[in-house]
């Protein structure tokens, strides 16, 4: 069981039977007052979204779901697919049940699928990934102080802070579980 | 290995919160407020149901150093301040780390109405200029802030009345969810005059009716709460008392009994206090919505 204190962005619960993932999570409580654990959940099955506040010394069941090793084939009409790398078996997940997470995919990145009996209902992503840059303004000569940042633009269309070094074309390694720059890559 | 660069990329910030914690050093130090210093580890917290301290040890690290600070009250110290670290269990999220600064004054001889004005001119120092944008809000802090009583904010803003709301348990869950999101974005506003249950610290009002409690409110955030303070230590101790039987029933961890404070409460003068949210007020300041901004290292950093 979870108690509140488990709450956070991406937590999966089971609510009324259903699996539920927390897609907004925000703490809040007044300084003398009892705390309140709001949250933005998704019905992972129907997709309906709705919010939810919790109070201190409430629990939750999580939410056990199946997960397989998969490959991430394409995007098409239908949405994403993947491929399950024993049986080969394929999955699609629609452009909603991803979300922003599609800032994340490239082509055969191996992710993890979150099953309801043969439905795709959810993705867990690496915590990190590594995303190569597309579009990011030169580096000002003389701009060296550590701490400078600009916008860069990677493959996947998603656009982010970097440090003054990072260049156009170089490969950078991201954290999925807040989208901010962690490090270049070495090639 | 590259520079940690979300931690160097703070340092603009960080200097700025370094200016301001001077800059409020400067405003008491001018007004002939003594700093003072006093042990954040400690035997013992006052008990409030919902405020968990974190143990050290036996003893317990400080959820406030009020019950310290109120100790120098009664040995005759005049106006003081003190800059500290707190520590609440469970804490965290865009407004909250489980550990964090706290800025507190009391004033002798003073009630409630006086920090009020002690907010409205250490804001006037730090913004001379009486604007602030943050998060895309102007905000007006010319003198006098709003000031609305928790009884008209129950009536304006929440589906019930206050005497409902505590019948019904949801007090604080009104003030966060129906009256804190409906506040005046573009002034601050200081909610005051709190039920007689809702400051164990406080000094009830004359027909004692209500408690000498308010809360400032600024871009949306719960930046102080203060109290003339109680004094009465027979029935400090009687709150103390029932606070603590309501922690156990509800399984939380024990406090010991705090004696030297209830004992010397009996010496200590009429007085004012507060508590400010140092990490909030350089929120505002810096127009950034995360705590996590505005300090070197939250929790998971470490």
């Amino acid at each position: 069981m979870y108690s509140c204190s488990d709450l956070k962005k991406g937590l999966k619960l089971l609510i009324d039977g259903d699996p539920h993932v927390i897609v907004q999570f925000d703490f809040s409580k007044p300084g003398k007052g009892q705390a309140l654990y709001r949250c933005k959940l998704r019905n992972m099955i129907t997709g309906a979204l709705f919010d939810r506040t919790y109070r201190s010394g409430e629990s939750f069941a999580p939410a056990s779901l199946d997960e397989r090793d998969m490959q991430y084939l394409y995007q098409d009409e239908t949405g994403y697919v993947f491929m399950d790398q024993k049986t080969y078996e394929q999955v699609v997940l629609s452009e909603e049940t991803i979300g922003d997470d599609k800032y994340f995919l490239t082509d055969n990145m191996e992710v993890d699928i979150l099953m309801y009996g043969d439905i795709g209902i959810g993705i867990t992503l690496p915590n990190f990934v590594n995303l190569r840059v597309t579009q990011s303004d030169p580096w000002v000569k003389g701009d060296t102080a550590a701490g400078n940042n600009k916008p860069a633009t990677v493959e996947t269309g998603l656009t982010l802070q970097v440090p003054s070094f990072v260049e156009e074309g170089i490969l950078i390694q991201i954290d999925t579980r807040t989208g901010e720059y962690a490090t270049r890559v070495k090639e | 290995m590259e520079p940690n660069w979300q931690l160097a990329r703070k340092r603009p910030t960080l200097e700025k919160r370094a200016r301001i914690v001077q800059a409020i050093r400067a405003f008491f130090i001018e007004r002939d407020f003594l700093e003072i210093e006093t042990p954040q580890r400690i035997p013992t917290n006052a008990p409030e149901l919902h405020i968990d301290a974190v143990p050290s040890g036996d003893w317990f690290l400080q959820t406030s150093p009020e019950l310290a600070m109120k100790r120098l009250l009664a040995a005759g110290y005049g106006n003081i301040f003190q800059i500290s670290h707190c520590w609440r269990q469970g804490e965290r999220g865009k407004q909250h780390l489980p550990e964090y600064s706290m800025l507190e004054w009391y004033r002798p001889e003073a009630d409630y109405q006086y920090l009020m004005t002690d907010c409205e001119n250490l804001l006037a120092r730090l913004l001379p200029e009486l604007t602030l944008t943050y998060q895309g809000q102007d905000i007006d802090l010319t003198p006098p802030w709003p000031r609305l009583c928790v009884q008209d904010a129950f009536k304006q803003y929440a589906t019930c009345s206050v005497e409902e709301s505590l019948a019904t348990g949801r007090f604080d869950e009104q003030i966060s969810l129906e009256i804190e999101p409906n506040l005046p974005k573009d002034r601050p506003t200081i909610l005051f005059e709190y039920p007689a249950c809702q400051a164990s610290l406080a000094r009830l009002s004359k027909d004692s009716t209500v408690a000498e409690r308010f809360e400032l409110y600024l871009g949306g955030m719960e930046l102080a709460n203060a109290f003339s303070e109680l004094t009465d230590h027979a029935e400090q101790e009687q709150r103390f008392t029932s606070e603590e039987a309501e922690r156990r029933a509800s399984g939380k961890q024990p406090y010991p009994p705090a004696i030297p404070f209830i004992t010397e409460l009996a010496n200590m003068p009429p007085a004012a206090g507060i508590a400010l949210g140092i990490d909030r007020l350089i929120m505002l300041l810096c127009d950034t919505e995360q705590i996590d901004h505005v300090v070197p290292f939250p929790p998971e950093q470490l």
